[in-house]
């Protein structure tokens, strides 16, 4: 061995250390949780306990074990993050579900959570070093591509609620958009970081990109409309169009691209709004959900919501103890809403910093990679997470008009479960790759 | 790159400390306003039903006054349904707990404890939100006696009245009973619609069985505010064995009216004169308005409040603020008027001194001046609750017996209880005599017609008691009856006759268990 992979080694064990130590704690806030819904619901421990704890305890073990061998010296917090994320959303669809009768629907989530955690590990067994990605851009792109359009396939897509991003082949429905937006991400660092330099060149007069450059953003505009227009899903296309943005701004520099983006984005909403009527009718309910004509009519799910955060107050009823089923669809859209009521603003403020930790080192993992795809690649998927969050969060609380978006890990639908998990297990390999600078000690 | 990927960075920070802002708001800041708006309505009577409230008992630890069980019906927003497994043999003291027409009864007047919001159960609180555990208030235990409670009950029977028993040594609330009285159950749980039907038949009930003829509603006294006139003798000298004029009738002074003694009879076989203890057995009106006439209006005025009647001055002045001797639910304490009040008119002395006129009292209050003679001059507030225990068990909140004052010395004390057994034993009261007990009473046949002559509306009957009254004993019990419109024998109604046998039963039952 020799005197230089020294202090290396001793770097990974500690942060191996430092991961398991994180990975105890969240398994044991996720049980804990699951616990005290039973508690509260029922005033009694969960009669499943021990098979649910030993099977989340188990996968979560296995997730770590697979890092452990496979990506040694990956970013030790990421992984416990996302198993404390999944544990309280799942003790919260178990709680919420249990109310209402439907405890099958939380084991169907459970179920996909262990299916993320497999597809989180196959994806650090099978992509052994991140720049393979690198090597199909196009194809990859075109995958993108397809995902995303999918459920316009007549007998092949179909709606739920007004929109159409659900595409059923019989033994298997998902939305496959979740993964089209991940495929669509690895092709952007590919096409960017092979492309930023003319791009970035492409300057032309009053700081404009020239027009023959303005192709790639023009594409991804139209793409984005299509899938607002088609599918008339609002929140696909958005963090579609915001990630590509972001990305382009992040590869060239040029905050022109960025200005250039939102006039983009301001003409899509306004299209959007002159074309889809349900558009109108959320903002018409973010500003007048409270409104008597309106508060048991189309503003009863946020104003309920708007209700369970404030009857939460600080400290929140105790999980078990609220009412956040009057919320309807609090198990998907409004589960912060429920957390809101039974854990308190500090409760909340705490799941929003979890995520917080998730963009942050995400956003690390960019910094302190050398390879310009690999840069993109973290950014781009932390963005993901990052915009996903916001853009629940905020219409959920009345920032912005509510997008029915899930809060990834937490939120219920397996597809998107699934997919963040691939997006973390990328993250992870990025964190532990060859072209990962080891940050100097002090 | 790296310096747009930290700008990315502080986007997001700066993003989500929108977020924190937005929660602080709705959560902390705005979170009352926002809570209590109307349209949340449902959620919050939900969360009032979500506590698991706490239970009353009675004072044997077991017997359960007031409960909440879980809802059977798992898709109900009230998860916890109150119910009252005595119905209506409690109700007036449990009261109700309605979610349209809100709780009264103990079910208000402990509520803080009751739904573990008291500032007593902020420890336990905190541990139950730490914990996770679903919130339980606290336990009640009151006096009641449930055996007693039953007797006192059946002993009424189908008579509109009521039965006070308290224990002198410490004014605990043994039974207290009001018929009719009423379920709180259907107030409690049902439907909407049940809820309002209920509560219609009830407050058109012209019998008034929300409100309790024990300690809420006020009567005339009649010849039990004899008690008062006699200690007020007593306590300026005048002994039992005093003797006064007897004339067939009282011709009041300033005026050409006229105090007669009950049904114009001749007081003790018309003797020229009779003994203060003579009077008293025989319940003389005559007798008594001399003695209250020779009092003056301010040593009776004086007397009367300090066995806890409220000064009033009618004719405008007739309501108490509040109660002169404290109780835990809302009662009315009994009324006498300002000395004042009699300036201009020397008459109403002498029907004040034998319960008359501007006169009030309901049976807590002559049952406190029952306990306060058997406990040797010294009066016990009434006490119904005596402990708080939370849902551990712990008890967090003790009541203590509390002293209200001593109307009368121990000397006099122990003359009244003398006159009071001769009622008993040789006068008014023998209907309540218990073999092997010394019994100590006084009956009281109160006119329901006011001023009017020759009316012929029953009266009210009242009678009083304690035991065992014997010399060197310690009495256990004091009762106060009341029956309404002369119960079963109408215009034929008296104390001794009517309410002294219902006393006697709560006497014997209690003596003997």
């Amino acid at each position: 061995m020799s005197a230089v992979a020294v202090p290396a080694d001793a770097a990974q064990t500690r942060r191996a250390r430092t991961g398991f130590g994180l990975l105890i704690l969240a398994v044991a806030g996720s049980l804990l949780a699951y616990v005290l819904q039973g508690l509260g619901l029922h005033g009694e421990v969960p009669r499943n306990l021990a098979v649910y704890g030993l099977v989340f305890t188990g996968a979560s073990l296995g997730g770590w074990l697979v890092i452990r061998y496979a990506a040694r010296s990956a970013d030790p917090a990421l992984y416990p993050v996302a198993v404390l994320l999944g544990g309280l959303g799942l003790a919260m669809l178990y709680r919420l579900m249990d109310e209402r009768g439907r405890v099958d629907i939380a084991r169907d989530q459970a179920i996909w959570l262990l299916i993320g955690l497999v597809c989180f590990a196959l994806t650090l067994l099978v992509v052994r070093d991140i720049r393979q990605l690198d090597a199909f851009t196009y194809t990859i792109g075109l995958a993108g591509i397809v995902l995303l359009l999918l459920p316009i396939v007549p007998g092949l897509g179909y709606e739920i609620n007004g929109a159409r991003l659900w595409v059923n082949f019989g033994f298997l429905q998902f939305q496959p958009a979740e993964f089209g937006r991940v495929l669509i991400v690895i092709f952007l660092a590919s096409y960017l970081s092979q492309r930023r330099e003319l791009l970035a060149a492409g300057i032309g007069r009053f700081g404009l990109p020239r027009v023959k450059d303005l192709g790639p953003l023009l594409l991804a505009w139209g793409a984005s409309l299509a899938v607002l227009l088609l599918e008339r899903d609002v929140g696909a296309s958005l963090l579609l169009f915001g990630v590509f943005v972001v990305m382009v701004w992040i590869a060239t520099g040029r905050s022109s691209y960025l200005l250039l983006g939102i006039v983009l984005f301001a003409i899509g909403a306004y299209i959007g709004w002159l074309a889809l009527p349900h558009i109108q009718e959320r903002v018409v309910i973010w500003f007048h959900a409270l409104d008597p004509k309106n508060v048991n009519g189309i503003g009863y799910q946020l104003a309920q919501g708007w209700f369970a955060f404030a009857s939460g107050g600080m400290v929140g009823t105790g999980l078990g103890l609220g009412s956040p089923t009057f919320i309807p669809y609090v198990g998907s859209d409004f589960i912060l809403a429920a957390f809101g009521e039974e854990l308190g603003m500090l409760g909340v403020a705490g799941i929003l910093l979890l995520y917080l930790v998730l963009i942050g080192r995400g956003l690390r993992i960019g910094v302190e990679r050398q390879d310009t795809f690999g840069k993109l690649l973290a950014v781009g998927l932390t963005t993901v997470i990052g915009l996903q969050v916001f853009t629940i969060a905020a219409g959920v609380l009345r920032l912005i008009p509510l997008t029915g978006v899930p809060l990834p890990l937490v939120s219920y639908g397996g597809t998107s479960r699934v997919a963040t998990f691939v997006i973390l297990a990328l993250l992870v390999r990025a964190s532990a790759g060859a072209w990962y600078r080891e940050r100097k000690g002090p | 790159m790296d310096r747009q990927i930290r700008r990315l960075g502080f986007a997001f920070v700066a993003l989500f400390a929108l977020l924190f802002a937005q929660v602080a708001y709705v959560q902390v800041f705005a979170a009352n306003r926002i809570a209590g708006e109307p349209a949340n309505a449902a959620r919050q009577i939900r969360a009032e039903y979500s506590v698991e409230r706490g239970q009353i008992l009675a004072a044997d630890e077991r017997t359960v006054l007031a409960e909440s069980v879980a809802n059977p019906d798992p898709n109900s927003v009230y998860r916890f349904l109150r119910k009252y497994p005595g119905r209506e043999l409690y109700g007036q003291l449990t009261g109700y707990y309605s979610r349209i027409y809100g709780f009264n009864g103990l079910e208000d007047a402990m509520n803080p404890y009751l739904s573990g919001t008291a500032p007593e159960f902020t420890a336990q609180n905190l541990t139950d939100i730490l914990l996770g555990r679903p919130k339980v208030g606290g336990t009640v235990l009151t006096t009641i006696v449930p055996s007693l409670q039953r007797v006192a009950r059946s002993a009424l029977g189908s008579h509109q009245g009521a039965v006070v028993a308290l224990d002198p040594g410490s004014g605990d609330v043994l039974a207290m009973y009001s018929n009719p009285g009423y379920d709180p159950n259907p107030l409690s749980t049902g439907t909407d619609e049940q809820i309002k039907t209920a509560w219609n038949t009830l407050i058109s009930d012209p019998q008034r069985p929300l409100v309790s003829k024990a300690f809420q509603e006020l009567y005339l006294p009649g010849s039990t505010f004899k008690l008062v006139t006699a200690s007020a003798a007593l306590e300026n000298g005048w002994g039992p064995d005093k003797t006064w004029p007897n004339p067939h009738v009282l011709n009041l002074p300033q005026s050409s009216s006229t105090l007669q003694n009950f049904g114009n009879e001749i007081c003790h076989g018309g003797t020229t004169t009779v003994t203060m203890a003579q009077g008293f057995e025989q319940s003389c009106n005559v007798t008594f308005g001399l003695i209250g006439l020779h009092l003056g209006a301010e040593r009776l005025s004086a007397e009367a409040h300090r066995y806890g009647f409220c000064p009033i001055l009618p004719p405008n002045e007739v309501t108490c603020a509040e109660p002169t001797i404290p109780f835990i639910l809302p009662w009315n304490s009994g009324r006498f008027p300002e000395s004042s009040y009699f300036n201009e008119n020397l008459p109403k002395v002498a029907l004040s001194a034998v319960g008359l006129d501007n006169d009030k009292q309901n049976p807590l209050q002559l049952a406190l001046e029952s306990a306060a003679i058997a406990n040797g001059g010294l009066l016990y507030a009434p006490r119904l609750v005596t402990e708080v225990r939370d849902s551990a068990g712990r008890t967090i909140k003790l009541f203590d017996k509390q002293e209200y004052g001593r109307p009368i010395t121990p000397h006099t004390a122990d003359q009244m209880r003398q006159m009071m057994i001769s009622v008993v034993t040789s006068g008014t009261g023998t209907a309540a005599q218990i073999p092997g007990t010394i019994v100590a009473g006084k009956t009281g046949t109160a006119t329901n017609c006011g001023p009017v002559p020759n009316c012929s509306v029953p009266p009210n009957a009242w009678f009083t008691a304690f035991a065992p009254a014997g010399s060197g004993q310690t009495p256990t019990i004091a009762v106060a009856v009341i029956v309404l419109d002369g119960g079963d024998l109408g215009s034929e109604a008296t104390g001794g006759r009517v309410a002294a046998p219902i006393a006697k039963q709560v006497l014997q039952a209690y003596l003997k268990g």
